[in-house]
């Protein structure tokens, strides 16, 4: 018969190093237990990815989005891409670039514009519920007081970035701004990316766009972004150009 | 053209690079290419049909042409029709057979290695199970020198992957020291940079270099930033270990990596120049993956896999030190599940050592792919059956700035306890010297360990 001061720990310690993590947000001293990590650990890492999964397969919350988006004083449009669902989605990027027959019909009454905004669900519609429109209360004060003339705001299903080139050349617009849920990782499954195109039209690719990304509370709060964002978005259709050429001077712009 | 019928339906292949398509196992990446089979059976009749192309016809059919590209040229030009020779009247199916066979042994598929096209590889590769592809892999030893010994059966390193959103010097010295105390770091050091700025990557390889030094740890580091920048570096007298550089297996996609055969040799000779190794001069460091291709517009109608089989004629020509295939970290419209990650790794891994390469494998996935741990747990202890060469090293399998997950420092201390596998053995005397493991391989408790009296002048 064993005598207790032979059992183990209930939880085994962290690493005697693990005032180090002050200099890092990985996960190191996690301490161990044979070759495993301490249960604690093994069930923060699984909440985690638990998180990044819903996001991935979250939807969008139109109905409460429209009653929100509707204060702010635009149209609203409705629209999804030719991707019919989350896992057509995940495997086909070409079909979420390209919109639903059945949508074009909607956007082309409502043409002409400076800047169409589109929310597209993109890889976690979790960031669009939780953060678009704190950062569209911002923004759109900001670019109506340049005396940009706005278009409507479009809600776009299981959409890629590039949709918005699409919806933005339908809509004439001079600039297209796509907000859209960024790729979940582990630290955050809301993170809101902001693309834009000017001269929006199909078939454009990555080197035509400029992006500002990790939009949130805790990573870039609303009000840097939507600041960034109109010094970005004036500057672009100043010099009439988007992508590779605007983002040479984009260092310079105030913080 | 190649056919094959069954029942009453004929199916025709046009040509080489259609019928291998159409004979992989099903991967989402094909699907979106537009080159997957359309069924089942359509899969399986491809496969009859390429279990009897004669290996020759690779020789005579470019897959890209001979004119187009310089890694059509490559492989051409440097294969040795002398090693080929014994399994030169073989179909694809008969090399199948002679492989799982007892007779290719590890002599054989050594001797065989300078007369295989990556192609052949690929293609035999179509025809093998995960079994099959473990089981021959597991034959083939190809043991690298730097500083350490690398690939030795029964061995398995890790790279120790100190990554960091802003290349933080203390945040990256921070996780070395938690690597090293869990015995990480004998394939290398080596840290993806934020930026490829030459001055943030070089203020990152003195760091390293740094650390090596201070405790004398018998391991290379490497910044894995673009090679221009490594050449830039070199010329000034920067310390470069090794030279990485992402790689893929047509012209057009390592145009699309800003690179080419010239440079890679400008790499190769500038980097051999340093004469930093002091067990050998392997001095390249490649990474590659199934998709790539695709992904750059530059497959030329191939198959993904076939692909990434040529990436390894790109690496072989300059005697790497390390290769090792990033399986899981583009994303699930190329490789979808947990089952396809698998497939392609062993694939990746089997092609890659039946070439002669010194393979590793990132075992990782995306949030947006439908995999998770489990599958990587299991990945993880196929790979270490395999005989792999190493695997990745990241504190709690989360790398924070590049946004995925890989394997973990525990993950390493899994797979050596369970299959027996030790680290490089200069690797291994230096953990026991300095109280990490002890004689048997295993981990001391922390307090043993002598680092923890003497940190990194960044952490103090």
């Amino acid at each position: 018969m064993s005598d207790l001061s032979d059992l183990p720990p209930a939880a085994p310690e962290p690493d005697p190093w693990a005032g180090l993590r002050a200099f890092t947000a990985a996960r190191i001293a996690l301490g161990r237990t044979g070759t495993s990590v301490p249960m604690q650990e093994a069930l923060a890492f699984k909440l985690a990815h638990a998180h990044a999964r819903d996001a991935v397969y979250s939807a969008l919350d139109t109905e409460r989005l429209l009653a929100e988006l509707a204060t702010l004083g635009l149209s609203v449009h409705q629209v999804s891409s030719q991707a019919q669902n989350r896992q057509e989605y995940l495997q086909r990027p070409d079909h979420g670039r390209q919109l639903a027959e059945e949508s074009k019909a909607h956007l082309a009454a409502d043409a002409d514009c400076d800047v169409a905004i589109v929310l597209a669900d993109g890889l976690s519609a979790t960031a669009i519920n939780a953060h678009a429109v704190p950062l569209l209360g911002l923004l759109l004060p900001e670019l109506r007081a340049t005396g940009l003339r706005l278009g409507p705001l479009v809600l776009a299903e299981q959409a890629r970035v590039a949709l918005g080139d699409e919806i933005g050349h339908l809509l004439r617009a001079r600039l297209v701004l796509v907000l859209i849920g960024e790729r979940p990782g582990l630290s955050a499954p809301d993170s809101l990316g902001a693309y834009f195109t000017y001269g929006p039209r199909p078939g454009l690719t990555d080197e035509a766009r400029n992006c500002v990304s990790n939009i949130r509370p805790a990573g870039l709060p609303y009000p840097a972004a939507a600041a960034k964002l109109s010094w970005l978005l004036r500057e672009a259709l100043r010099r009439q150009l988007s992508g590779v050429a605007l983002k040479d001077q984009a260092d310079l712009l105030p913080e | 053209m190649y056919r094959h019928t069954i029942g009453q339906r004929a199916y025709v292949f046009d040509d080489l690079k259609t019928l291998l398509a159409r004979a992989t196992p099903l991967r989402s990446g094909d699907v979106l290419a537009g080159v997957a089979a359309a069924t089942y059976e359509e899969r399986v009749a491809a496969q009859y049909a390429l279990a009897d192309v004669p290996l020759r016809d690779f020789l005579h059919e470019p897959l890209v042409p001979y004119e187009q590209d310089e890694v059509t040229r490559l492989i051409l030009d440097t294969h040795d029709a002398a090693a080929f020779a014994p399994i030169a009247h073989f179909t694809v199916g008969q090399l199948r057979d002679y492989l799982v066979s007892d007779a290719a042994d590890a002599a054989a598929l050594h001797a065989l290695t300078p007369g295989l096209m990556p192609e052949m590889v690929a293609a035999v590769s179509k025809l093998l199970r995960n079994q099959e592809l473990i089981a021959v892999a597991r034959r083939v030893e190809v043991v690298t020198r730097f500083r350490n010994t690398l690939g030795l059966r029964g061995h398995l390193a890790t790279r120790l992957q100190p990554n960091h959103p802003t290349d933080d010097l203390r945040g990256i010295a921070a996780i070395l020291v938690d690597g090293l105390l869990y015995g990480s770091g004998d394939a290398v050091l080596g840290i993806n940079p934020a930026t490829d700025n030459p001055k943030a990557v070089s203020d990152l390889l003195y760091m390293l270099d740094a650390v090596r030094e201070q405790y004398a740890i018998p391991t290379q580091s490497c910044v894995l930033c673009h090679v221009t920048t490594s050449l830039q570096l070199i010329e000034q007298g920067v310390p470069v270990d090794l030279t990485f550089q992402s790689i893929g297996g047509t012209e057009a996609t390592n145009a699309s990596f800003g690179i080419n055969l010239g440079l890679l040799q400008e790499a190769h000779e500038a980097t051999l120049s340093l004469g930093r190794g002091t067990l050998g001069q392997d001095v390249m460091y490649f990474e590659t993956g199934q998709g790539s291709a695709l992904s750059a517009n530059a497959h030329h109608g191939l198959d993904q896999q076939t692909c990434e089989a040529r990436a390894y004629a790109v690496a072989r020509r300059f005697q790497p030190l390390l290769v090792n295939t990033v399986v899981g970290f583009i994303g699930p419209e190329y490789l979808y599940d947990g089952k396809q990650i698998i497939r392609a790794a062993l694939e990746d891994h089997f092609c890659g050592k039946l070439l002669g390469l010194p393979m590793g494998v990132d075992v990782c996935y995306t949030n947006h792919a439908e995999a998770d741990q489990d599958d990587m747990d299991t990945l993880l202890t196929l790979l270490g059956v395999a005989g792999c060469n190493y695997i990745m090293g990241i504190p709690g399998a989360d790398d924070i700035m590049l946004g995925y997950q890989s394997t973990s420092f525990h993950d390493s201390l899994y797979v050596r306890q369970v299959l027996g596998l030790r680290p490089a053995p200069e690797f291994e005397a230096w953990l026991a010297q300095q109280g990490i493991f002890n004689a048997q391989g295993q981990l001391l408790p922390a307090a043993s360990a002598r680092l923890l009296g003497q940190l990194p002048p960044a952490l103090r």
